[in-house]
């Protein structure tokens, strides 16, 4: 039953995902996979607000895994990343990890803390 | 990897020119694709064992697992002349999208740091991201030689 709420969850992530990422490309290409840079820090501060909420199982596992699992994705990442290597692009490589990350564990921190402040 | 000319980097999310970014077929494969990849991952993470506050395997094989197959997908996709157009979107969105997650990598990390497990918390974000960066260029770098080999042998 938890693993059906996480697949519909899902399928609402991966749709917003897409949607993100198709309003970051008709903005323009930069050269710098922002959608994706979006898509993931969004679904870390979603990520770090769920777990730092009392919820019952069933909705977490349709807001965490669900939800943040398929707006986040690890695969799309890493594929624009070696992209950026393969094309000797460095600076963006490596900008684009770091902004991944940093962003990803700053926005996990912060929705943690936002939840925790409104609860206490 | 193929070059693909004028292409921008955010290329396996995107639609190329021509395709209906917004167009229902396409939305639906997304969904359908992330749900399942979502399962699939679910179904991983349950066979998997589950220790809190320390770099989570489970996610790094998921993770590592996704990698590999979109450098599969795209390197395949790449060659073809006329890929059906739901292919990336079902595959490359919504499945591999559903199945890899960044959020539960760095979350993996948060909690082995707010653990005091400094350690676990780099482990983490280190076996994630250098797995997924191996598995993505060595997958399309070996899917790149057998297409070679398969259309060398096609033409003598």
């Amino acid at each position: 039953m938890t693993a059906l709420l996480t697949a519909v969850g899902a399928a609402f992530g991966a749709l917003l995902r897409y949607c993100l990422n198709c309003a970051a490309a008709a903005r323009g290409t930069t050269g710098f996979p922002w959608g994706t840079w979006c898509v993931n820090t969004l679904g870390c501060l979603l990520a770090g607000a769920l777990a730092a909420l009392p919820l019952p199982a069933a909705v977490a596992a349709l807001a965490g895994p669900g939800l943040c699992g398929g707006l986040t994705t690890y695969s799309t990442f890493s594929y624009e990343t070696v992209r950026l290597l393969a094309e000797r692009k460095w600076t963006h490589a490596l900008g684009n990890i770091g902004a991944n990350l940093a962003a990803g564990v700053g926005a996990a921190v912060l929705g943690m803390a936002a939840v925790g402040w409104f609860l206490r | 990897m193929a070059d693909r000319g004028q292409t921008s980097p955010a290329a396996p999310a995107t639609p190329r020119p021509g395709q209906t970014a917004m167009s229902w077929p396409v939305l639906a494969a997304v969904a359908a694709g992330g749900a399942l990849g979502a399962l699939a991952r679910a179904g991983l993470l349950a066979a998997t064992p589950q220790h809190p506050a320390t770099a989570d395997w489970g996610t790094v094989l998921v993770n590592v697992l996704g990698c590999a197959l979109i450098g599969v997908l795209m390197e395949t996709l790449t060659r073809r002349p006329n890929p059906h157009p739901l292919l990336r979107p079902f595959l490359g969105v919504g499945v591999l999208g559903g199945f890899t997650t960044f959020s539960a990598a760095i979350t993996d990390a948060t909690d082995a740091f707010a653990a005091h497990q400094p350690g676990e918390a780099l482990l983490a974000i280190a076996a994630n991201l250098i797995g997924a960066l191996l598995a993505v260029s060595a997958a399309a770098g070996a899917t790149a030689t057998l297409l070679d080999r398969a259309a060398q042998r096609k033409k003598t």
